[in-house]
């Protein structure tokens, strides 16, 4: 276990991506939000980036001195919150 | 910005980055990407991960064999393992005798080539993804050697190279045109400045043709929305290889590597440059793929998105040297197909601009052959 307590901050709860791993990115030259988004996954989930992007924004804006606004917030995609497949194909397929 | 480079590469996808990676290793100084937003935005981080030697005819088969080979080794090469190409297959469900036919002509022809696909019995390919219903498949071409890859991590570790290496790649800068003089190439003008070039190669893809037609250049290539869907992740395992059937709808479906399924159906609109996706879409999805594997209709899917098949009139790409101008070459209207295509295709274009020629069957990909009236058999194609 590593004492740095970065590791053991969630900043993505649904896969699970921490604190130290958007900072690492940062400091490797990487502060495209879209590209930290395809790198950890953050964003991806089923929440589609509602806790982490502004977080993970202002990680971005306080490591580069960007200003919040100005960072671009990642597409959000449909659907709004997941559905299950069944639930789409619907009657048809009752007998 | 440099104001002169060697080598202009206009696209930051795959394709983009693949062969600047190989024109550097080539011992190329001076090469420079444009990418209008940021690299792998296009057309590489929207592709559904899939790389298959299951083509029907020999040059694709050719050329993806070489390109599995190269996919097989490049997390070694460029010293980023996480980059990998997972071998986990490609499995057709065939429904009919005439797609079983039809097969087993592929089959063989695959064979030839080296490419160890086999025709095998439903309840094999009920073995290999457990949750498959096989009431009416009738056999599956199966290969164990095709598979799939992570784009995020292809892009991310070229990249990453390509920066050690030297080239310049600069990310938000848009080509707005290719200059030309007495018939050969200038340089690009870009959206930040003019950049002088000897040698300019447009990877733009869905793009490419607007570049194209401003010099004159008529290649027939369209863009056309194809979408994608991503579930909840499943236990890993679950759904390994990429499981193909032409009878739902053009379905094709695989788990990726954190446990969700990633596919789509070959519903395309267009030619269009809208991406928006479709409410149809997600509903012919859930109904296709919960007919290839029932316990699909239980997981939910949490993203769908829009993006281009860049598709030319034989859904094979046009790649080589554009004759009427010197120092311009193209690599575009992959039709699908560029993720997957792009080891051998960066292979034999780094040997095209720098010795003249590749041993790689590129002149199946000539550009010309639409003026021609030389169109190729129909590429394999889904999604």
């Amino acid at each position: 276990m590593s004492d740095d307590p970065r590791e053991r901050i969630i900043i993505c709860r649904c896969n699970e991506v921490t604190q130290k791993q958007i900072e690492d990115l940062i400091d490797q030259g990487i502060t495209d939000i879209e590209m930290i988004k395809r790198i950890t996954h953050i964003g991806m989930g089923p929440c589609q980036g509602r806790t982490c992007i502004p977080l993970v924004a202002g990680i971005i804006a306080r490591k580069t001195g960007k200003k919040i606004e100005d960072i671009k917030i990642p597409a959000t995609r449909v659907p709004v919150r997941p559905v299950q497949m069944g639930v789409l194909v619907g009657d048809e397929d009752e007998e | 910005m440099k104001n002169k480079v060697d080598i202009a590469i206009i696209g930051g996808g795959i394709i983009g980055l693949y062969t600047a990676y190989e024109l550097a290793k080539r011992g190329v100084e001076n090469i420079a990407i444009y990418e209008k937003k940021y690299t792998g935005s296009g057309s590489t981080f929207r592709c559904g991960t899939g790389i298959r030697q299951q083509f029907g005819d020999g040059a694709n088969i050719k050329m993806m064999k070489r390109s599995v080979e190269k996919w097989s080794n490049i997390g070694e090469e460029i010293n980023f393992p996480q980059l990998k190409m997972e071998k986990t297959g490609y499995l057709f469900l065939l429904y009919s005798e005439e797609e079983v036919d039809r097969y087993k002509k592929n089959v063989a022809l695959q064979n030839s080539h080296g490419v160890p696909s086999r025709i095998i019995t439903p309840e094999e390919a009920r073995e290999i993804v457990s949750g498959l219903d096989i009431s009416e498949v009738i056999a599956a071409s199966w290969n164990p050697t095709d598979g799939k890859a992570d784009p995020f991590l292809a892009v991310h570790g070229l990249v990453r190279v390509l920066k050690k290496m030297g080239v310049e790649i600069n990310e938000y800068t848009e080509v707005k045109e290719i200059k030309v003089k007495d018939g050969a190439v200038e340089g690009v003008k870009t959206d930040k400045g003019k950049v002088k070039a000897d040698i300019v190669l447009n990877a733009a893809n869905a793009w490419a043709k607007i570049l194209n037609e401003k010099l004159g250049v008529k290649i027939p290539i369209e863009p056309y929305k194809h979408q994608g869907i991503v579930t909840e992740p499943l236990k890993i395992g679950e759904i390994k290889p990429m499981v193909v059937s032409f009878r739902h709808g053009g379905a094709y479906l695989t788990q990726e590597s954190n446990g969700g399924v990633i596919g789509g159906i070959a519903l395309k609109y267009g030619p269009t440059w809208d991406i928006t996706p479709t409410y149809d879409f997600m509903r012919e999805v859930a109904k296709n793929f919960s007919r290839i594997i029932p316990a699909l209709k239980y997981i939910t899917i949490i993203r769908q998105w829009g993006g281009y098949y860049a598709e030319t009139p034989d859904h094979n790409a046009a790649i080589g040297k554009i004759e009427e101008i010197e120092g311009y070459y193209l690599a575009a209207g992959f039709s699908g197909h560029g993720f997957m295509l792009a080891p051998a295709v960066a292979e034999g274009m780094a040997d095209l601009i720098t010795k003249g020629s590749s041993t790689l069957p590129l002149e199946f990909y000539d550009p010309y052959r639409f003026q021609r009236g030389e169109l190729r058999e129909q590429a394999i194609q889904m999604g």
